[in-house]
C-alpha cells in the first residue's frame, strides 16, 4: 500500500493566471483540494491612510486606482459619499451622464472579467483578444469625454468634469448596434463549447446560505440566486427611472456567474438605450455651478454605496470639518467576495482554484487598498 | 559612403552581407519575450499593448511567458510594494541572460502617486538595473511599444565580444542581484535599511545597463532623514475644531455629536 500525504504548495503571488499579485497556501491531498488559506498585502499600497492627508478633491484619482477596471464606479461613489456629506446638489444631466459611464464601465468591466475567466480555463489569450476588441472602443469612448483611457478622473462634486463631446453620442450609438452581437459571441462560446461547460458547470458552488453568512455582493450573490442589487435595494442617483431587470443564477457555479455577467451586459446596454432616450440636454448644465470643489463639509460621518461592477463598493467618510477627511475607508466588494474563496475552492482540483478565484473576479487594487 | 551605406545599397540589389554582431542582435531584438508579470493598474495597460489593437507582435514581443526562465524582458507593470520587492528581485535573478528591465508607469519608477505609502517601494531601480523607464500613469500603450523600441535600439548598439553574460573583457560576470529582507524598520539589504518611512530612499539607484549598472551601495543621503507627518508625534494634524478646544475624536463619536454641534455654534 502506497503511503500518502497531504502536501502544502504556493500559489502566487507570481502566478500565470491574471489576477494580480495575490497568494494562495493551498493544502492538497492528491489533486483535491483540503485547505486554502489566501495571503494577500502584496498591492497594500496605503490608499486609505494617503487620503487621509489629501483634500477631498485630491482623493478623486486616487479612488481611479483602487479598482482599475472600472474607475468611473469608483469616482461615483466617491462623489455620492462627499455630496452628501457636504449637503451638494447634482443636475439632472449630470446625473445621467454619470450613470451613462458607470453602465458602460459594467460592460467593459465584465467584458473583462468573462474573457480572463476563460483565459484561467485554458484558452490562453484567444478570449481576452475578444473581449478586450470591445474594451477598447468604450475605452475610446472614454478617453474622448474625459481625456484619459483608464483612470479616467472624470467626476466632480457636483456633477462631471466636463459636458459629453458633441461626437460622443453618435460613436455611442454606433457601439450599442454592433455590442449584441459580441455579448451573444461571448454566451456560445462558453454554452457550446464542452470542454468550457466541463470546467465551470458544478465547480466553485456557493450557495445561498454560505453567499449571505459571508456577505458577498455582486455577481458572485446573484449568481448563488439572491436577486440582490443596490441598484433596486437602495436606488441612488437616477436608476429609479430606469426599468431593468436583475439577472439571478440558481445553483451558484462558476457556470452561474458567468451567465449571469452575461446578462447584466445586455441590462446595462438596456439601460444606456433608455438614457440615450430621458437625456436631458446641456442648458442643464453638467455641473452644479454653486458646488465648491475644495469642499469643507461639516463636521459628521456618512456612508455612500453604488453597485460596482464587482459589488457593493461603499465609502464611509468622517469630517472633522477641515478641507481633509478624518476616516477615509472603503468597502471593497472584491475584498468581501474573496473571503469564501477557501470554501468554494475546497473539495475540488487543484486546476479549478484559478477558476474559481476568476469567476468571483477580483481586482487587487481594491482588495490589498 | 559609410560601411553601413554601402550594407544597406547592398541589400537593396539583394545581396545581404551582415556582421555577427548585426545578425546576433537582429535575433534577439526581433524576439524579446516579456514575463506574464503584472503588478497593479499598468498591468492592465500591459495587457493592452499585448492584444488585439496594440498587437505588440508586430515587434516580435507577444509571447507572454509564465515563467521567469523563459522570459528576456521583465515589465515591472505597477507599484511595488515593500511586500512583494523580494519577490520582484528574485524573479529578476531566475531569469536567463540577457535580461531586460523596463519600468513602466510612475510607481515602479519613484513610486508615483502612492510614494509617500509607508509599504511602497521608491523606485524598483533601487534593486534592480533598469534599461528603459516609461513615464506615465498609466502610460498608453503606445508608451510602452515605444519603450520597446527604444530597448530594441539599445540591443542594436551592444557587441557580442564586450556583453557582460559572457564575461569577456575586464566586466565581471554578473552575479545574483541582493534580496532584500525584512527588517525591524522595512526593507533590508544586506543588514542596512534602504527605504525608510517618510525619508528618502537611503540606497543609490542602479544605472542602467548602458551606462555600466554600477551601485555605490553607500547610505546616501543619512542626514535628511525625514519622517512620515502621521508617524511624527511632533508634528499636529490640521483640525478646525482643536481652536474650539474640541477633540477630533469626537466628531466620530455619534453620542456626543450634539456638544460638537453646540461648539460648532
Ligand atoms: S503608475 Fe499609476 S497606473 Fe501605474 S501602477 Fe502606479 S498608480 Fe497604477
Amino acid at each position: 500500500m502506497l503511503k500518502t500525504e497531504e502536501l502544502q504548495i504556493n500559489i502566487g503571488p507570481q502566478h500565470p493566471s491574471t489576477h494580480g499579485v495575490f497568494r494562495m497556501l493551498v493544502t492538497v491531498d492528491g489533486e483535491t483540494i483540503t485547505d486554502l488559506k489566501p495571503v494577500f498585502g502584496y498591492l497594500h499600497r496605503n490608499h486609505e491612510q494617503i487620503a487621509e492627508q489629501n483634500t477631498y478633491l485630491q482623493n478623486m484619482p486616487y479612488t481611479d486606482r483602487l479598482d482599475y477596471f472600472n474607475s468611473m464606479a469608483n469616482n461615483h461613489a466617491y462623489a455620492m459619499a462627499v455630496e452628501r456629506l457636504a449637503g451638494i446638489e447634482v443636475p439632472e444631466r449630470a446625473e445621467y451622464i454619470r450613470v451613462l459611464m458607470v453602465e458602460l464601465t459594467r460592460i467593459l468591466n465584465h467584458a473583462g472579467a468573462l474573457g480572463f475567466l476563460i483565459n484561467d480555463m485554458g484558452m490562453w489569450q484567444t478570449q481576452l483578444a475578444f473581449g478586450m476588441r470591445e474594451r477598447e472602443k468604450i475605452l475610446d469612448l472614454f478617453e474622448s469625454a474625459s481625456g484619459a483611457r483608464l483612470m479616467c478622473n472624470y467626476f466632480r462634486f457636483g456633477g462631471v468634469a466636463r459636458d459629453l463631446p458633441p461626437d460622443f453620442l453618435p460613436r455611442l450609438k454606433d457601439l450599442l448596434i454592433a455590442l449584441p452581437s459580441f455579448v451573444d459571441e461571448l454566451e456560445r462560446l462558453l454554452r457550446e463549447n464542452e470542454i468550457l461547460l466541463q470546467r465551470s458547470e458544478g465547480i466553485g458552488v456557493l450557495p445561498r446560505e454560505l453567499a449571505l453568512a459571508y456577505s458577498v455582493t455582486g455577481p458572485v450573490l446573484r449568481g448563488s440566486g439572491v436577486p440582490y442589487d443596490v441598484r433596486k435595494a437602495e436606488p441612488y442617483s437616477v436608476y429609479d427611472r430606469f426599468d431593468f431587470d436583475v439577472p439571478v443564477g440558481t445553483v451558484g457555479d462558476v457556470y452561474d456567474r458567468f451567465l449571469v455577467r452575461v446578462e447584466e451586459m445586455r441590462q446595462s446596454k438596456r439601460i444606456i438605450e433608455q438614457i440615450l432616450e430621458q437625456l436631458p440636454d446641456a442648458s442643464g448644465g453638467h455641473i452644479n455651478p454653486k458646488a465648491r470643489q475644495n469642499v469643507r463639509p461639516p463636521v459628521g460621518d456618512t456612508y455612500a454605496r453604488v453597485e460596482s461592477p464587482k459589488g457593493e463598493l461603499g465609502f464611509y467618510l468622517v469630517s472633522d470639518g477641515s478641507g481633509k477627511p478624518y476616516r477615509y475607508k472603503v468597502r471593497a466588494p472584491s475584498f468581501i467576495n474573496l473571503t469564501p474563496l477557501g470554501d468554494m475552492c475546497r473539495g475540488y482540483k487543484v486546476a479549478d482554484v484559478v477558476v474559481i478565484l476568476g469567476s468571483i473576479d477580483i481586482v487587487m487594487g481594491e482588495v490589498d487598498r | 559612403m559609410s560601411e553601413q551605406e554601402i550594407q544597406l545599397d547592398l541589400e537593396r540589389q539583394g545581396v545581404f552581407l551582415s556582421t555577427l554582431n548585426r545578425f546576433y542582435n537582429w535575433g534577439r531584438r526581433s524576439s524579446i519575450w516579456p514575463m506574464a508579470f503584472g503588478l497593479a493598474c499598468c498591468a492592465i495597460e500591459m495587457m493592452a499593448f499585448g492584444l488585439s489593437r496594440y498587437d505588440v507582435a508586430r515587434f516580435g514581443a507577444e509571447l507572454f511567458r509564465a515563467s521567469p526562465r523563459q522570459a528576456d524582458l521583465m515589465i515591472v507593470a505597477g507599484t511595488v510594494t515593500k511586500k512583494m520587492a523580494p519577490q520582484v528581485v528574485r524573479l529578476y535573478n531566475q531569469m536567463a541572460e540577457p535580461r531586460y528591465v523596463i519600468s513602466m508607469g510612475a510607481c515602479a519608477t519613484s513610486g508615483g502617486p502612492f510614494r509617500d505609502g509607508y509599504n511602497v517601494l521608491r523606485g524598483i531601480d533601487l534593486l534592480v538595473p533598469v534599461d528603459v523607464y516609461v513615464p506615465g500613469c498609466p502610460p498608453r500603450p503606445e508608451a510602452l511599444l515605444h519603450a520597446l523600441i527604444t530597448l530594441q535600439e539599445q540591443i542594436d548598439r551592444q557587441k557580442l565580444g564586450r556583453v557582460r553574460w559572457y564575461g569577456a573583457g575586464d566586466r565581471p560576470q554578473t552575479s545574483d542581484f541582493p534580496v532584500p529582507t525584512f527588517g525591524a524598520q522595512g526593507l533590508e539589504v544586506e543588514g542596512k535599511l534602504i527605504d525608510p518611512v517618510g525619508g528618502l530612499p537611503l540606497l543609490s539607484p542602479y544605472t542602467s545597463p548602458e551606462q555600466g549598472e554600477q551601485k555605490s551601495g553607500r547610505i546616501e543621503h543619512p542626514e535628511i532623514v525625514r519622517t512620515f507627518p502621521i508617524m511624527d508625534p511632533t508634528v499636529e494634524l490640521e483640525h478646525a475644531l482643536k481652536a474650539k478646544g474640541v477633540a477630533p475624536e469626537i466628531a466620530v463619536d455619534d453620542l456626543k455629536r450634539d456638544e460638537v454641534d453646540d461648539a460648532q455654534a
